[in-house]
């Protein structure tokens, strides 16, 4: 519970520091490129732990073929309920097979 | 109000996963009415579920959440808030209420603020409400693989990614860290693999080519 609450504190926090900080301390070219790269490398990371880590370990399993479905689905400009259900459509029918 | 629905169904997808990672419904909804960056959220319940440290769930979740800082840099300027509304406006400062706000520039600076206050206000009620139906619905369904909800986690997190790969050396950078972080898993302590793909963005980020 402490976690959380000290998670949404620090995203609360630098949500309000670019109210309270002067914005040159940001207009740097290579500080502006490294923050667009932090969403992507980080988002990716989590869709290849999630769909393959199972604590320490590596797996193949009903997942991966819910997030290629995904993919598919994203592909096509689905909207994002449509892609998430087919994801947990394909994954809860491999699992129950 | 055409933004704030479909953020809805996925608050939805949050609620579910939040769930799914071994969360209360009252944590998951605090995290919804505190923290309020969809991605940091399910970066945050992500990582702590697969069994992550405490440190490395928030180190997530922050990392993730830097971008609103320099979101709130821009809207500062538009915005001219003073006072308690600065906090409300803090807490409003996400990838929607931005990118409606700077998608009026045409339409003068009137426009554009009310797109920010009218989305985030927008945003945050209809995200609140369905973290809830989600929460108490995947509670209600038990087992999260008998109904998919495993996948749903990486499939929203794909979801997320997806338009930010605008182009090939986006792409590649995404597949690196994918690599990288899965070559890690067996190596390192829960969450550190992702944290560690920053290094990514760090060596890609410093150069513009």
């Amino acid at each position: 519970m402490t976690s959380v609450l000290i998670v949404c504190g620090t995203c609360y926090l630098l949500k309000l520091s670019g109210y309270l900080i002067p914005d040159s301390l940001f207009a740097n070219p290579r500080f502006q490129r490294i923050n667009t790269l932090i969403p992507v490398v980080l988002l990716s990371a989590l869709v290849a732990v999630q769909t393959f880590g199972s604590k320490s370990a590596l797996v193949i399993d009903q997942r991966l073929a819910g997030v290629l479905v995904a993919a598919i689905a994203l592909k096509f400009k689905a909207p994002f309920p449509l892609m998430m259900v087919l994801a947990a459509l394909t994954s809860a029918l491999i699992y129950r097979i | 109000m055409s933004v704030a629905l479909p953020v809805g169904t996925y608050g939805t997808a949050f609620g579910a996963s939040g769930i799914a990672n071994g969360f209360t419904v009252l944590q998951t909804c605090l995290l919804s009415l505190l923290l309020f960056s969809g991605a940091s959220q399910f970066a945050f319940v992500g990582v702590m579920g697969a069994g992550g440290s405490a440190l490395s769930g928030i180190a997530t979740g922050g990392l993730l959440g830097f971008r609103n800082g320099l979101y709130a840099l821009r809207m500062s300027q538009l915005l001219q808030v003073r006072g308690i509304k600065k906090f409300i406006a803090a807490q409003l400062t996400i990838d929607e209420s931005t990118g409606v706000a700077l998608a009026q520039e045409e339409r003068g600076e009137a426009a554009m603020r009310y797109g920010f206050w009218a989305t985030g206000i927008g945003v945050y009620i209809s995200w609140n409400v369905f973290t809830l139906l989600g929460a108490y619905g995947a509670q209600a369904l038990g087992n999260p693989s008998a109904w998919g909800l495993d996948a749903a986690v990486p499939a929203a997190f794909l979801g997320l990614v997806w338009p930010r790969l605008i182009d090939k050396r986006t792409q590649l950078i995404a597949v690196m860290a994918m690599v990288l972080a899965v070559l890690l898993v067996p190596l390192v302590p829960a969450g550190v693999p992702i944290i560690a793909t920053v290094a990514i963005a760090l060596i890609f980020g410093w150069r513009s080519r």
